[in-house]
């Protein structure tokens, strides 16, 4: 979801300031980042090490990385921020909208993405439908990836100048010349390994906000009592109570769209096909590691909401002054935006400061990191090998990507300063993201799971799903009436009508896909073997015991998943 | 041949005792009367509590994962 969009516009001078103790801490973490990448170079000569970090990660590291490569300081600070508007309804970001999808990936579709040994989710459309779909969506994810990578770029350089007053020029290129040097020398081995160390940061550095808030709200009923004192008759703590009416919360949505548009359509879109986070766990040493990898990373991604939307819940609890819009912000008047850096700054001293500031920077950079490797894969396997240079030696590929990677953050950077003079990219740029991710799930999981799919089929739902999300999207934006058809509510939030609009593309992209199935040539089913449901032998785990089974696992994740849906109904 | 390197797991535990120790001694230079920027709780001495739990934390993954041999991931 477009977390960023909370994040636009601050003005306010700077929050904090840093002291020596803060810098150190700072300076050591780029120190290790630098010095980590030099090291793993020696470890990535061929492609298979470089593009997937040789395919030897454990169930811990590619689920830490698969879940970190979500877990960006863009989103934690826009999603507190978004809490702060909506309440306790984001949350659904991390448990509906997360957790059903993840599992399906672990336990239905990693098997077929891992026995085909494809490099990336558009080399399985390859493998499935052909050269034509493979080159849609190849395109279209790299050029979404290095865009999102500017944009997340510009928009961090601008935090980082409201809370730190940090010049923005200096932002922009010390991180990004960072992130660059540490993935050209060690590729999607390096962006992980910088993942996991940004779980850990992300954590230790912002769990003391909810520890301290709650703390001084007396707990969870504290906090409430002070929630419903500061905004008499506005509901922000429940999660589904609400949704019976579009009119009765406050993001302007019905429970039908949480659980089609958000729970399905874009949470299957983002979290089954989006090479960025399934490359992650595509580099487990074994199917076993893939599978748990996943299934440790929806564990965690359901924690969370611990140090994301109880901050924005501490924030509506504790802040003695309202946080107002963007667009009304201003000298000495703090936006939506600062609901997260404000409560760091709250709670936090010297030391706990530069750890909170670390975390944050961390997670920026890990996420450009994994935008530039992902690029750096999906550019040589998908659209240089296939359409420009085919049958060059391994070693030429790797240095073709070591070199993307580095061009892909100077796009990046050229992207930033686009950005900074035409601020309006940024909603055009996300909403085309969001929207791209959904319909790659429909053609993938049919492709996947109903061998009568044709090769035509994929192509053409595929184009056509974007299409139909790009149609909607500019109908709503050149007619704003028309939101009432789109979102079925003309009092629908951004937010809203970008769940609806994945919901009516996930449709037009199966219907599609489906009726030209119908009236086209399927593939002879031996071209299937591996790829599709039926025709497709799944390798045996091995013996485990109960307790080592992802299936066991999934199962825990799932039970807690209704019990939190339930507890926070 | 298969390649190995050092643990990742002991390169976190390396950093969180290095910030451990700072934040660790930041708290105890403020409890000893040095003066320190307010900030809410800050009777609690937060960075205390904090800096000794990454400390310890980042220990238990130095010494667990101490680079004496060869290893994966």
């Amino acid at each position: 979801m477009p977390a960023a969009m909370f994040l636009l516009g601050s003005t306010s001078t700077s929050l904090m300031s840093l002291k020596p103790v803060d810098l150190t801490i700072i300076i050591l973490y780029f120190v290790l980042v630098l010095g980590l990448g030099l090291y793993l170079r020696r470890f990535t000569s061929t492609g298979e090490e470089f593009f997937m970090a040789g395919r030897q990660m454990t169930a811990w590291i590619a689920g830490l990385s698969f879940i970190s490569a979500n877990l960006g300081s863009l989103e934690m600070m826009g999603y507190a921020a978004a809490t702060y508007q909506y309440g306790i309804l984001i949350a659904h970001a991390y448990w509906i909208a997360a957790i059903p999808a993840i599992l399906f990936l672990a336990l239905v579709m990693l098997p077929f993405y891992y026995i085909c040994k494809t490099h990336s989710v558009p080399g399985y459309l390859h493998l499935r439908y052909g050269e034509g779909a493979r080159s849609v969506s190849a395109i279209s994810f790299a050029v979404m990836t290095i865009l999102m990578s500017g944009i997340n770029m510009y928009s961090m350089a601008i935090i980082m100048k409201v809370i730190l007053g940090w010049n923005i020029h200096v932002s922009i290129w010390v991180s990004s010349l960072t992130v660059a040097v540490y993935v050209m020398a060690g590729g999607l081995l390096s962006a992980i390994f910088n993942e996991v160390l940004q779980f850990f940061l992300i954590w230790i550095g912002c769990l003391v906000i909810p520890i301290a808030g709650l703390i001084e709200t007396g707990g969870w009923n504290g906090m409430v009592q002070r929630i419903q004192h500061n905004f008499p008759g506005q509901d922000f703590i429940h999660m589904w109570s609400t949704t019976g009416s579009f009119a009765g919360n406050p993001m302007g949505v019905h429970w039908t769209g949480i659980v089609f548009g958000w729970g399905l359509a874009i949470s299957f879109g983002y979290w089954t096909t989006d090479f960025l986070v399934v490359q992650r766990v595509m580099a487990a040493k074994d199917l076993r590691s893939a599978k748990l990898g996943a299934v440790i990373g929806a564990s965690f991604k359901m924690l969370v909401p611990l140090i994301v939307i109880l901050p924005g819940l501490l924030a509506l609890a504790v802040l003695p002054f309202k946080l107002v819009p963007e667009s009304q912000g201003g000298p000495g008047i703090h936006t939506y935006n600062e609901a997260l850096p404000l409560m760091l700054a709250r709670y936090c001293g010297p030391g706990l400061l530069g750890l909170g500031v670390t975390a944050l920077v961390a997670g920026f950079m890990s996420g450009m990191a994994g935008n530039v490797s992902a690029f750096a894969t999906v550019w040589t396997y998908d659209i240089y090998k296939p359409l420009i240079r085919k049958g060059a030696t391994d070693s030429h590929y790797v240095s073709m990507g070591r070199w993307c990677s580095l061009l892909g953050v100077f796009v990046s950077i050229g992207t930033a300063y686009l950005v900074m003079n035409f601020s309006s990219i940024i909603v055009y740029a996300q909403a085309v993201f969001v929207f791209f991710i959904v319909p790659m799930f429909g053609t993938v999981i049919l492709g996947m799971l109903w061998k009568r799919t044709t090769p035509a089929a994929g192509f053409w739902g595929l184009l056509v799903g974007i299409l139909v999300s790009l149609g909607l999207w500019l109908w709503v934006k050149f007619d704003p009436g028309a939101l009432k058809y789109v979102a079925f509510s003309d009092q629908a939030k951004d937010m809203a009508e970008n769940i609806y609009r994945a919901m009516w593309t996930l449709i037009a992209n199966v219907v599609v896909t489906v009726v030209i199935s119908l009236v086209t040539k399927p593939k002879p089913e031996h071209e299937l073997e591996g790829l599709v449901y039926g025709m497709t032998e799944i390798p045996p785990e091995g013996q485990f015991p109960i307790f080592k089974r992802p299936i066991t696992w999934a199962a825990a994740v799932a039970v807690a998943f209704v019990a939190l849906n339930i507890l926070f109904w | 041949m298969e390649k190995h390197f050092i643990s990742i797991w002991f390169f976190i535990g390396s950093l969180l005792t290095v910030y451990g120790v700072l934040i660790l001694g930041t708290g105890i230079y403020e409890l000893l009367g040095h003066s320190s920027p307010v900030v809410v709780l800050s009777r609690l001495h937060l960075n205390i509590w904090w800096g000794a739990g990454i400390l310890l934390l980042g220990l238990v993954y130095v010494i667990g994962c101490w680079p004496k041999g060869r290893s994966n991931a």
